[in-house]
């Protein structure tokens, strides 16, 4: 049993009113190796630096991924940190659960790891933190047995991830568990197996609030819209003007970035066809305003953070299409997309990176759409345009 | 002849969502009309039918020990018929049919530890990373930033009173696992020294042409050291991306001179002003464990500023548009340095190209 050793600094952070991330390693600390874990940490503190050394291999038989290594430069002092090594499993769509279910989790992970886990993970897997190489399959084994299997890791498509759509929310334009689980199911291979030039995200958003951030994190944003009219409960709409609680003419009104609103004092009137579908109205008064009835999503692509070439927001790649099973047109899209970049795409490119490399008028001639101008803010301003043979240049 | 072995289970996929769905949810299931936010923590959900479901929030710290799972496991058992959920924002909600469960519930979450609130107009759980906690490319701690950082905005947390919705993010490196790059503060851990190179052992670990041509910038050059075929760092051309040390385990970052960085005013909801990135507030602020002062009380200031200033539905981002972000730096007392004006790719964009100036400096 490894020795407990004094942890001053972190000691300070079981103080105060937020629920504390010590309290929660000391809870495990009946593990050595969160008590190893616990002293690897101090040492950050103390040093302002930390202590984990790059990934190595780690795996269960007949996966490429689901498991990532993590070993410590402190070893010799903290043997039973050495290997602490992440599984990624994937979540049930929405994030929920069961008692029974979350206590047979528990009980595998007391078996075989560290008993510190994520709830969850940031691309929404939950997390065992904490297994060593020995482990693994058992972990695994354990897993597939509760109805479990891994979430992605490495240059593959990674756990696709959800918000409670229709679970839960009025807003829901179309059924995003419905349509992840399914997506999920279907892209087993792809999930497990890396065969792309880098990681490929798919996040599903019910509305344009987009809960999970789809257009921010995603290289496939998938959000929900729709096409007629905003339904108006007009009786609601009195009782918001009576109540007092909002200003509808200031508000409202005067905080659409279409300016297609009108207020009278008596009834709301929205121009339809000027609405950008941004949901600011029907947020501020959701009793008496709701998405319009012909609904499904825009499909966005791109999204990433910083590394490599910066930031990028995903961009449509598809104004309008119809979510129902089996989904066919979405899933038809996503292996369009795989197949050229999987081809032309650089080692640790993603899809944003690519697009923009080969341009998107190139990337959509490739898979196979139209482009519209829906997809861009505005025409180009600069005149290199390459025409092509079949335009007559010469 | 051996027998042949049985077949191994694998590629079974997510557990299907529909066996851990309280009854009202499989009751109403896409048929919600409308919600309602009685008090801090608490989201009435009423469907087409009339039912109403009752979602009770709590602040977790995300990093939990199998003996806390069990706790809400208990807790969803007295109080929600043992159906419970965590939200994309790491807080867990208990998932209840019954009002008059609803105040007990709340008081004994209290009373466990777990604040009640992140609904509405508030700031909600920190979206994290793993920091040094688990990362071997944590310029910073997530969990010590965020405690510190929660332990001073509680009150936000547990109430619905600012201009709209505030979003915090962390990061550890700019890999932004956290997605820190679309929120209305973001806190970024920030390495400031090219990568050291263990030449002893590159040559065995590292494939020395992925390793250059993993450079934005081609920083990264081959070098022999010592008569080992290794690689050399052209400094001033680094911009310490981090890209390198991913894909060869003999460089790193990691730095005791390692910071954090503040941003400011990005979105991911399309409501009113389209999404954007987060911008830079404070290029530079020291890692101070463990309670980051300089760090906690940065952001305090950035939401108090905002918080008397900003109109009502007016996010960060769309505050800081309206006043212009010379009078955020006067705001916010925050120094505008050279750090704050883009030298990376497409820097131009982002210089002011017009004399729309709001009373320029005499």
């Amino acid at each position: 049993m490894t020795e407990k050793k004094p942890t001053p600094l972190l000691d300070n952070l079981e103080a105060g009113p937020w629920p504390s991330f010590v309290k929660e390693l000391k809870k495990s600390a009946k593990s050595p190796m969160v008590q190893d874990l616990l002293g690897v940490l101090e040492r950050s503190y103390e040093d302002k630096m930390g202590h984990w050394k790059h990934g190595g291999l780690v795996g269960v038989r007949g996966y490429g991924g689901g498991v990532i290594g993590r070993y410590n430069e402190l070893a010799r002092e903290f043997p039973d940190a050495a290997e602490f090594h992440t599984v990624r499993i994937n979540q049930p769509a929405g994030w929920f659960y069961t008692s029974d279910v979350i206590r047979t989790l528990c009980d595998i992970w007391e078996r075989h790891g560290s008993g510190l886990t994520n709830f969850h993970g940031a691309t929404g897997d939950i997390i065992f933190l904490g297994a060593r190489t020995s482990e693994i399959e058992a972990v695994f084994g354990e897993l597939i047995e509760a109805g479990f299997d891994l979430g992605g890791s490495g240059s593959c498509l990674r756990t696709p991830s959800c918000c409670c759509g229709m679970a839960r929310c009025e807003w829901a334009c179309y059924d995003t568990m419905a349509l992840t689980y399914d997506l999920t199911q279907t892209f087993q291979d792809e999930l497990h197996r890396p065969s792309f030039p880098y990681k490929f995200k798919i996040k599903s958003s019910g509305c344009p609030n987009d809960c999970v951030a789809a257009i921010a994190r995603a290289d496939l944003s998938i959000i929900g819209t729709w096409r007629d009219d905003i339904q108006v409960d007009r009786t609601a709409v009195t009782q918001y003007a009576a109540g007092g609680q909002i200003d509808i003419a200031a508000d409202v009104v005067a905080r659409c970035p279409a300016g297609c609103m009108t207020w009278d004092g008596r009834s709301i009137g929205i121009d339809n066809e000027s609405c950008v579908r941004c949901m600011h109205c029907i947020n501020a008064m959701p009793k008496a305003l709701a998405p319009g009835k012909d609904r499904g999503a825009t499909v966005l692509v791109g999204g990433k953070a910083t590394i490599l070439g910066g930031a990028l927001l995903s961009s449509v790649l598809v104004p309008f299409l119809r979510m129902e099973p089996p989904y066919d047109d979405l899933k038809e899209l996503i292996r369009a997309i795989w197949d050229l970049w999987g081809d032309h795409g650089k080692n640790r490119e993603r899809v944003g990176e690519f697009i923009q490399r080969i341009g998107l008028g190139n990337f959509l001639e490739q898979i196979g759409l139209d482009p519209q101008p829906e997809m861009v803010a505005q025409p180009r301003t600069n005149p290199y345009i390459s025409y092509e043979p079949k335009e007559g240049r010469p | 002849m051996c027998p042949a072995p049985a077949k191994r289970k694998t590629d079974i996929g997510a557990p299907h969502y529909d066996k851990f769905l309280p009854p009202i949810i499989k009751r109403n299931y896409g048929n919600w009309r409308h919600h309602e936010l009685p008090r801090p923590g608490v989201v009435v959900h009423v469907a087409e039918s009339g039912d109403k479901l009752y979602s009770v929030r709590a602040g977790s710290p995300r990093l939990l020990s199998i003996e806390t799972l069990r706790l809400f496991a208990a807790i969803a058992d007295e109080f929600s018929d043992g159906y419970l959920r965590f939200t994309s924002r790491n807080n867990v909600e208990f998932l209840l049919a019954d009002p008059a469960k609803v105040d007990p519930l709340i008081a004994r979450l209290k009373q466990e530890g777990y604040p009640v609130g992140g609904t509405g107009a508030s700031i909600t759980n920190i979206v994290h990373t793993q920091g040094w906690v688990h990362c071997n490319s944590a310029a910073s701690d997530a969990s010590g930033v965020v405690k510190s950082v929660m332990d001073e905005l509680l009150p936000y947390f547990e109430s619905m009173t600012l201009p709209a919705r505030l979003r915090i993010a962390f990061a550890c490196c700019l890999n932004m696992c956290g997605a820190v790059h679309c929120s209305d503060i973001s806190i970024l851990g920030m390495h400031r020294r090219p990568p050291k190179i263990n030449h002893a052992t590159l040559a065995k670990n590292c494939e020395i042409p992925t390793t250059i041509a993993s450079c934005p910038t081609g920083a990264v050059r081959p070098a022999t050291v010592d008569g080992k075929p290794s690689l050399e760092i052209i400094e001033e051309q680094c911009v310490l991306c981090g890209n390198c040390c991913a894909v060869c385990p003999s460089m790193s970052l990691n730095d005791p001179g390692d910071g954090i960085s503040i941003w400011v005013g990005g979105k991911v909801s399309n409501a009113r002003r389209e999404p954007m990135f987060s911008k830079l507030a404070i290029p530079y602020l020291p890692n101070n464990p463990p309670r980051w002062p300089e760090v906690v009380s940065a952001v305090k200031n950035l939401v108090e500023v905002y918080a008397a200033h900003a109109r009502r539905f007016e996010r960060m981002g769309e505050w800081i548009e309206r006043i212009g972000w010379p009078r955020f730096f006067k705001l916010t007392g925050i120094e505008f340095t050279k750090h704050h004006i883009d030298d990376f790719r497409h820097a131009g964009e982002s210089f002011k190209r017009s004399v729309h100036l709001r009373r320029p400096p005499a």
